[in-house]
C-alpha cells in the first residue's frame, strides 16, 4: 500500500520554488532544493539527523516563524521556507 | 593567629569564588570548600546582570563599585563568560513612570553614571519589538549581562592559579572555634571562615536574617536581535516585588548567544524547587504585555531557584555577631552576580584591617535592620 | 494562539507507534473512551511511519485499519510537554490541549543513540532510522549511494528499505561481532513468526555486503558528506557515498515517564504484568520498558490498553505472549552492546553537543552531566540533551535522570498555559 503521491505541492525555499509530493515534510523540500536546514552556533550548515523530531537539527524558518522543526511539518502550498544560506 | 591566617571560604558560588580570588590575590592562604559543583546553586539559577541599582544609597554604592570592578576585569574574562555590555532600558509604561525615569536619570547623572532618557520614538527605535504606546524609558549604557556559572568557575580557577585550594564534593556541617568540620567527620583548621553559602548561610551561622525568595526564569531558543538591551519595567518598583507577597515583573535579557532570558518572579514561603505554573504563567503574561512577539518564540527550559533575601535588601558582609572569626558574605538576593566583586573587596579589607573603597557599615551583619520579613 | 482546550477521556495513550496503537485499540475494545496523542503528523511511530514515500508492511496496514474503524479519538501533531496529576498538556499548532485522564498509557517509544565521530555533523550523515524517516517523508533515494552503519537490527531493516527504494546500499556496517550477531539471530528464530521474518529480510538484503566488526571512523566532505572511513575487521577503508545512515541501537524516551514520576531502574520504566508503573493509573508499554522490538511492543500495548480500561482478564490472557517476546530484551542488549573502541572515535575538536557546538575536549574533564551542562552548555539546547545525553552516558558514564516541564521545547505562549501542578512528581 503506497500513500497517494499523485499530487504535488509547490513551496519556496530561500525564494526558489520547489515541488514536492503531497504529504512531504518541509525537511524534504529543503533537501530537494539543494539546501541544508539550520546554521549551527559556530556557523556550520546542518541537516536532519533523527528524522523524528527529537534532534532539532532540521530547524528552519517557516512563513516567518523561526526555529520550526522541518521534519515534523508537512509542506503546504505556497509555504515560504528559509534555510541555511 | 600566625602571620598568614588560614582562611576557609565555604561555598563556591559566585560570591565565594570572588572572595577566594580577592583573598588569594592579597597573598592570604585560602581554601574553598563546596558541596556540589562551582556555581551550581543560586548562581546557576541567576539571570546574570551586571547592573547599577538605586533602591538605596548603600545599594547604589555597592552595585556601582562592583560594576567598576567588573569593567576592570572585562579584558580577562574568557569567551564562555559571555559578557555583553548590552545596557539596561528601564521601560516606562505611563507618565507616572516617566516621572520616575527623570528622577532616576538625575540620580544616576549626579553620581557619574551615564543614563539617557528615551522618548517613545527613540525607545521604539532602540527596541522595535516593544509594544507601541509606551511612554519612554531610561537607557543605562554601562549595564551588562554575563553567564554566571562560567563567571564563578573563572573566578575560582583564577584563585586556584594564584594558590587557593579548592575542595569539591565536601559538605561542611559546622564552623567556628578555629575549625571547619565536614560531614565525613574530618575537621580543617581555620583562623577565619567565610560563610558564602547564600540562602543556606543560616544553617552554618544560625540567626542570620536571610530567607529564600523563589524566582522563575525561562530561556528561549536563539532569536538574535529580537531584544537588544536588558529590558526592565519601571513598574518593577511600584507594583511588583513588594516585600510581602508573590509578585512578577517584566525583565528580559538578550544573551550573547541570541537566546532570551525571561523573568522575573519573587515568592516567599515556597521552598519547593519545582516550577510553579501559576506564577510562571503570570510572569510570562507580564512579559507578553511588553513584548507581544515573545508568545510565538520557542522556550527551551524553565527553572526556579532561590535568592538569599534580607529584610533591607542589602547583603550581609562582615564578621558575624556570634563569632568574629566567622565572616558572612551572603544575602545578596537578586544582585549577587553584580555585587560579588564588591563584596569580596569589602571582606578582604575587613580581614586585613584596611579602609575599604566604600563605607562597609550598611552591610555589616550586626546592623539594625529597619524592615522585618513579612510572612508570605 | 494562547488558549487552552480541555478534554477528558477514560484512557489517554501517549505515542502513536505500535505499542500506542495497540493500547488505544485494546482500551477502546474494552469499552473505554480513548484518546491517542502523537507528536507526528501521522500515526505509526518510527517503524510504521507513513508519508508519500512510505510502503507499509502488511501487518501495519491491518493495525491502521483497526485504528481507523475504532472509536479512538486521534490527535496528531500534539507534543506532550507537561503533565500533572490526572492530566497531560500538549502543544498543537492551534492551542494547548489539556487532556484529563482516568488512566494513562505511556507509549513514548525510543530514539536512536548517536555517537560522535569526526564529521558526524556533516549534512547527509543521518540516523539509520533518520534516513528511513526522510525517505518515507518523500526524500528521493533512487540511485543514491548509501552506507548503513552502527548497531542493532534496525540496520538490516533500513538497508532493505533503501535497496527496495532504488538506493545503492554499499555496505551495512555492524559494530558487533559475527558470533554475537549470529547467536542473536539463532535465538530469535525460536520465537513465533521470526523464522519467516528473518528469511524475508535475508532475501531483501541479498547483494548488500553485511560486515560485522565494522564501524564508521570518520566522515568527510566539503559542504556535505562525500566519503566515509570505516574500520572493517581491523582495516581502515574509505568509501565515497551520498548518505551515511548511522545509529547505535535505541534508547527509550523516558522524559515523560520521569516527569510523571514513574520509577525507572537501569535504563527502563519498571512495570508489572499489567504494565502498571509505580504511579497509580499510569501504564507504560513498548520500548520504554525494555528495547524488545515490534512484537513485544504490540503485546505490551494490548495488555496496557485492556488493563487501563479495567479489563484485566483480557490483559492477563496476553501474558504468555508478552513473556515469550520479553526474552528478546536481554538478548538484544547483549548482542548489540557497544564496543569500547567507539569511545575513542571523537577527537578533541569533535562536537558532542550539536545544539550548542560543544567539543569533546571541553566536556571530558567534568565528572557529572550537571557540572558539564552548567559550564559548557552541553545538553542545554533545544533538544534538551536527547542527542548528547545518551552519547555522554556511553562516553563518560554520566547519568541523565532529571526531567522537568517542558519536556519538549514549546512556544512561550504554551508555557504560559501550563496548569498548576504540572511537573509535580507523584512518586
Amino acid at each position: 500500500m503506497r500513500d497517494s503521491a499523485a499530487r504535488e505541492v509547490t513551496v519556496r525555499v530561500n525564494g526558489r520554488p520547489v515541488s514536492v509530493p503531497a504529504g512531504a515534510s518541509v525537511a524534504v523540500a529543503v533537501l530537494l532544493a539543494g539546501r541544508t536546514c539550520r546554521t549551527s552556533v559556530t556557523g556550520e550548515a546542518r541537516a536532519p539527523l533523527c528524522g523524528m523530531g527529537t534532534c532539532f537539527e532540521c530547524r528552519v524558518t517557516i512563513n516567518g516563524e523561526a526555529q520550526r522543526r522541518s521534519c515534523q511539518t508537512l509542506c503546504q502550498p505556497d509555504m515560504e521556507i528559509s534555510a541555511h544560506e | 593567629m600566625s602571620v598568614s591566617p588560614e582562611i576557609i571560604v565555604v561555598g563556591a558560588g559566585i560570591v565565594g569564588a570572588a572572595c577566594a580570588l580577592d583573598l588569594t590575590r592579597e597573598g592570604l592562604r585560602t581554601t574553598v570548600i563546596e558541596e556540589g559543583a562551582p556555581g551550581a546553586g543560586t548562581t546557576a539559577a541567576a539571570m546574570g546582570h551586571i547592573v547599577v541599582m538605586d533602591d538605596s544609597e548603600a545599594q547604589f554604592a555597592l552595585t556601582r563599585y562592583s560594576q567598576i570592578l567588573w569593567d576592570e576585569l572585562r579584558g580577562e574574562l574568557p569567551l564562555n563568560v559571555e559578557f555583553e555590555n548590552c545596557g539596561t532600558i528601564w521601560v516606562a509604561a505611563d507618565d507616572e513612570e516617566m516621572a520616575e525615569v527623570r528622577r532616576k536619570a538625575d540620580y544616576y547623572q549626579e553620581r557619574g553614571v551615564r543614563a539617557e532618557i528615551l522618548s517613545p520614538a527613540s525607545l521604539r527605535e532602540a527596541e522595535p519589538h516593544l509594544r507601541p504606546g509606551l511612554a519612554g524609558g531610561l537607557l543605562v549604557q554601562g549595564d551588562g549581562v554575563l553567564y554566571p556559572p562560567c563567571a564563578a568557575a573563572f573566578l575560582l580557577h583564577r584563585a586556584q592559579e594564584l594558590g587557593a585550594k579548592v575542595l569539591l564534593g565536601k559538605k561542611v556541617t559546622n564552623v567556628g572555634k578555629g575549625a571547619v568540620r565536614l560531614a565525613d567527620g574530618s575537621a580543617l583548621k581555620a583562623n577565619i571562615v567565610i560563610n558564602a553559602t547564600g540562602q543556606l548561610a543560616p544553617r552554618l551561622t544560625p540567626g542570620l536574617n536571610i530567607r529564600p525568595r523563589k524566582g522563575h526564569l525561562v530561556i528561549t531558543d536563539r532569536y538574535p536581535g529580537t531584544v537588544r538591551h536588558q529590558l526592565v519595567e519601571l513598574g518593577y518598583l511600584k507594583s511588583a516585588h513588594s516585600l510581602s507577597s508573590d509578585s512578577v515583573a517584566f525583565n528580559v535579557q538578550p544573551r550573547k548567544t541570541g537566546q532570551l532570558l525571561i523573568g522575573s518572579s519573587r515568592q516567599y514561603g515556597d521552598e519547593n524547587r519545582a516550577v510553579d505554573a501559576n506564577i510562571l504563567s503570570r510572569m510570562l503574561r507580564r512579559a507578553f504585555e511588553y513584548v507581544p512577539g515573545l508568545k510565538g518564540i520557542s522556550g527551551t527550559r524553565v527553572w526556579a531557584g532561590f535568592r538569599p533575601a534580607t529584610p533591607d535588601k542589602l547583603p550581609l558582609i562582615g564578621p558575624a555577631a556570634s563569632d568574629p572569626s566567622i565572616y558572612i558574605a551572603a544575602g545578596h538576593e537578586g544582585l549577587g552576580i553584580t555585587t560579588s566583586l564588591g563584596t569580596a573587596r569589602l571582606v578582604t579589607a575587613q580581614i586585613l584591617g584596611q579602609r575599604p573603597a566604600i563605607p562597609m557599615e550598611p552591610y555589616l551583619p550586626t546592623r539594625e535592620m529597619a524592615v522585618e520579613h513579612h510572612n508570605a | 494562539m494562547s488558549d487552552t482546550r480541555q478534554f477528558a477521556f477514560g484512557v489517554v495513550v501517549i505515542g502513536g507507534g505500535p505499542a500506542g496503537i495497540a493500547a488505544a485499540i485494546a482500551a477502546a475494545e474494552s469499552g473505554a473512551r480513548v484518546a491517542l496523542l502523537d507528536d507526528n503528523p501521522r500515526p505509526g511511530g518510527q517503524i510504521w511511519r507513513g508519508g508519500p514515500g512510505a510502503v507499509h508492511r502488511a501487518d501495519a496496514g491491518s493495525w491502521f485499519e483497526r485504528l481507523e474503524r475504532s472509536a479512538v479519538t486521534k490527535i496528531y501533531g500534539a507534543r506532550v510537554f507537561s503533565a500533572g496529576d490526572g492530566f497531560v498538556e500538549a502543544e498543537s499548532d492551534e492551542a494547548v490541549l489539556r487532556v484529563n485522564y482516568r488512566s494513562l498509557v505511556l507509549a513514548t517509544g525510543a530514539r536512536e543513540r548517536f555517537l560522535p565521530f569526526p564529521g558526524w555533523t556533516l549534512p547527509n550523515v543521518m540516523g539509520a532510522g533518520g534516513l528511513q524517516a526522510l525517505v518515507k517523508s518523500g526524500l528521493p533515494i533512487e540511485g543514491k549511494r548509501v552506507i548503513v552503519a552502527g548497531t542493532g537490527p534496525l540496520l538490516l531493516a533500513v538497508g532493505a528499505y533503501m535497496k527496495e527504494h532504488g538506493a545503492k546500499v554499499l555496505c551495512i556496517c555492524e559494530q558487533t561481532t559475527w558470533t554475537k550477531f549470529m547467536g542473536f539471530g539463532l535465538r530469535m528464530t525460536l520465537l513465533p513468526g521470526k523464522i519467516r521474518e528473518a528469511l524475508q529480510l535475508k532475501v531483501q538484503i541479498r547483494g548488500i555486503p553485511y560486515r560485522t566488526n565494522c564501524w564508521p571512523v570518520s566522515a568527510t566532505g566539503s559542504d556535505r558528506l562525500e566519503s566515509v572511513r570505516i574500520s572493517d575487521g581491523g582495516e581502515i577503508r574509505e568509501i565515497e557515498c551520498d548518505y551515511l545512515a548511522c545509529g547505535f541501537h535505541l534508547v527509550p524516551n523516558l522524559e515523560l515517564p520521569r516527569l510523571i514520576g514513574c520509577r525507572v531502574e537501569g535504563d527502563f520504566v519498571q512495570v508489572d504484568e499489567m504494565q502498571r508503573t509505580s504511579v497509580a493509573n499510569v501504564y507504560c508499554a513498548g520500548e520504554p520498558t525494555g528495547i524488545g522490538g515490534l512484537d513485544l511492543s504490540l503485546a505490551e500495548g494490548r495488555i496496557a490498553g485492556h488493563a487501563a480500561a479495567g479489563n484485566e482478564d483480557a490483559a492477563r490472557k496476553l501474558g504468555p505472549r508478552r513473556a515469550s517476546y520479553r526474552k528478546v530484551v536481554p538478548l538484544m542488549a547483549e548482542a548489540f552492546r557497544l564496543r569500547s573502541e567507539l569511545k575513542r572515535l571523537a577527537r578533541a575538536d569533535t562536537l558532542v553537543c550539536r545544539c550548542e557546538d560543544v567539543p569533546f575536549e571541553r566536556m571530558k574533564n567534568f565528572d557529572s552531566w550537571r557540572a558539564a551542562k552548567l559550564q559548557t552548555r552541553c545538553g542545554m539546547g533545544p533538544c534538551q540533551g536527547r542527542v548528547c545525553g545518551p552519547a555522554t552516558e556511553f562516553l563518560f558514564g554520566w547519568r541523565v535522570d532529571s526531567a522537568r516541564p517542558p519536556v519538549f521545547a514549546v512556544k512561550c505562549s504554551s508555557l504560559a498555559e501550563m496548569a498548576v501542578g504540572a511537573g509535580e512528581s507523584r512518586q
